[in-house]
């Protein structure tokens, strides 16, 4: 009976999660996207779908829907098939571990606000997450059996193998200093402004830059450069398959804000406010106000990730490499040796 | 390349400065049916005959259908009593085939043959496209901005004329 409710909740709280963050949030960063796109290069943007504009994702949604789904003669429809939800369920169950606030009690039960951001290997079930959104892109390559696809996959596989490393060191040396891989402990401690972007700035640079490779974006959106590989691994898709990727790829923006949020930037922490305004731990008004500040800090970055891609342009393959192997990697190797020098001597 | 230029982040600084610089400056967009273009004279659009005070100017010397590349223009003299003994019986300029080119208002000797501001050309069928003098002709005064601006950039005196006088 226990087990019953516990799954229950967790449940809804999956799909929360799902329904009012995930999408929601893509098609608010899509809609953005292209709003500061056209901002940036003195334009005004998508205005005319409802007011500001604002309908315009949905618009794109149902055009997307109703269009004709293309599967080439040639294709391996299995794996054409199966690339998007690859990349689209990967991308979700990123979210399931992000904890949005502390706990609300209800009850007298203390309910987390986030499907389970209290699995004790958060940050390794990310990792492991997002290597595996890899897979996505390149069966889409593999399986659209067209040369541009296929370069776009294996190029997305490389760069992604490649930046794992530095962002997997990057969070060792941030492990060290916090000691538990649970990312709701490592957001507890970051109480008042202890926040741990003061004790890893090497660390947080070398995360930021490897989280903008392992998202495909500009600078680094090599699998889908559009002046040598026509469309990359999605040139082959259409309609919703395509929606899927382009889903996919802004749930992946959304999920390492909020990576970056809750790692070096104090997750859901308010400073002083609550103590200010005498909230109580565990109620609701306390809550809201952790969620708003974890939306505030998720949403800087998201805008961050958009504003990078309208400045910076693409970088080349071989710079891409030689920055991932040469630049990134001793680098966040040296972070760790120097975290672990300053942790020995105090 | 010194150290500062290989990191490559100070750059990235100064160009995410420029970029956010424009993010909230000033935009170019026109919202175009709510609000309208106007451009100055420079401005090649629908070529029309121009009308003086004292009637049209055309003497249906036939220049620019003779010069118009893609053949748009047809024109039929006629005779009269005036002073000015030709004018153009017909004068048709069919708007599916101009180019907007501008070499029949450049090739004409007597300022008669202009480019307009217009630039909202919808037609609901073939035949309404092709524009007849009764669509053709525009007072004198509507045209001065392109009128000045050719007189500054022409190569040749243009004809005299008893305003300018």
């Amino acid at each position: 009976m226990e087990l019953l409710v516990d799954f229950l909740i967790g449940f809804l709280k999956a799909l929360i999660v799902l329904f009012l963050v995930i999408l929601p949030g893509a098609s608010g960063a899509v809609y953005f996207e292209r709003r500061i796109a056209a901002w940036i290069q003195m334009r005004i943007g998508p205005n005319r779908v409802g007011p500001y504009g604002l309908l315009q994702p949905i618009a794109d949604v149902i055009k997307l829907i109703f269009k004709e789904d293309i599967i080439p003669a040639a294709a391996d429809k299995r794996f054409h098939f199966l690339a998007p939800l690859i990349s689209i369920t990967i991308t979700v169950a990123v979210f399931a571990v992000i904890p949005f606030g502390h706990y609300v009690v209800i009850n007298g039960e203390p309910v987390y606000l986030g499907v389970a951001p209290n699995v004790h290997v958060g940050i390794l079930y990310v990792l492991a997450m997002t290597s595996m959104g890899v897979y996505g892109l390149t069966l889409a390559g593999w399986a659209s059996n067209n040369k541009y696809s296929l370069l776009g996959g294996l190029r997305s596989s490389a760069q992604m193998i490649s930046y794992e490393l530095a962002m997997g060191l990057s969070i060792v040396a941030l492990l060290m200093v916090t000691g538990t891989p649970n990312l709701m402990e490592i957001v507890e401690q970051q109480a008042g402004w202890r926040w741990n972007v003061l004790y890893q700035p090497l660390g947080f640079l070398i995360f930021l830059v490897a989280s903008f490779a392992e998202t495909n974006r500009t600078p680094f959106d090599l699998p889908e450069a559009e002046p040598e590989l026509v469309g990359g691994y999605h040139t082959e898709y259409t309609g919703m398959k395509f929606g899927m990727f382009f889903l996919a790829e802004y749930g992946n923006v959304i999920a390492a804000s909020a990576m970056m949020t809750a790692l070096f930037f104090g997750g859901w922490q308010v400073p002083f406010l609550p103590e200010l305004l005498g909230l109580q731990e565990g109620s609701v008004a306390l809550a809201l106000l952790q969620v708003a500040s974890f939306t505030i800090k998720v949403a800087i970055f998201v805008f961050f990730f958009i504003w990078v891609r309208w400045t910076v342009p693409r970088f080349r393959y071989d710079q891409l490499m030689r920055l991932g192997w040469k630049v990134l990697f001793p680098l966040s190797l040296a972070n760790v040796l120097i975290t672990g020098l300053v942790m020995l001597i105090n | 390349m010194t150290f500062w230029e290989k990191l490559y982040l100070p750059e990235i600084a100064r160009g995410l400065g420029i970029t956010f610089k424009m993010l909230i400056g000033p935009k170019m967009t026109i919202q175009y049916p709510e609000e309208k273009y106007h451009p100055g004279g420079y401005y090649r659009g629908r070529p029309v005959l121009v009308l003086d005070e004292d009637g049209e100017r055309c003497v249906a010397c036939g220049l620019c259908s003779r010069v118009c590349p893609p053949l748009a223009i047809e024109v039929r003299a006629g005779e009269t009593d005036r002073e000015k003994e030709r004018y153009p019986v017909k004068f048709e300029i069919n708007m599916l085939r101009c180019i907007f080119c501008g070499l029949c208002e450049e090739v004409c000797p007597e300022e008669a043959i202009v480019m307009s501001k217009d630039l909202e050309m919808v037609f609901e069928n073939r035949e309404s496209a092709i524009l007849g003098k009764e669509k053709l002709l525009v007072p004198v005064a509507q045209l001065q901005d392109r009128l000045e601006y050719l007189r500054m950039h022409q190569y040749y005196e243009p004809p005299a004329r008893a305003q300018d006088a």
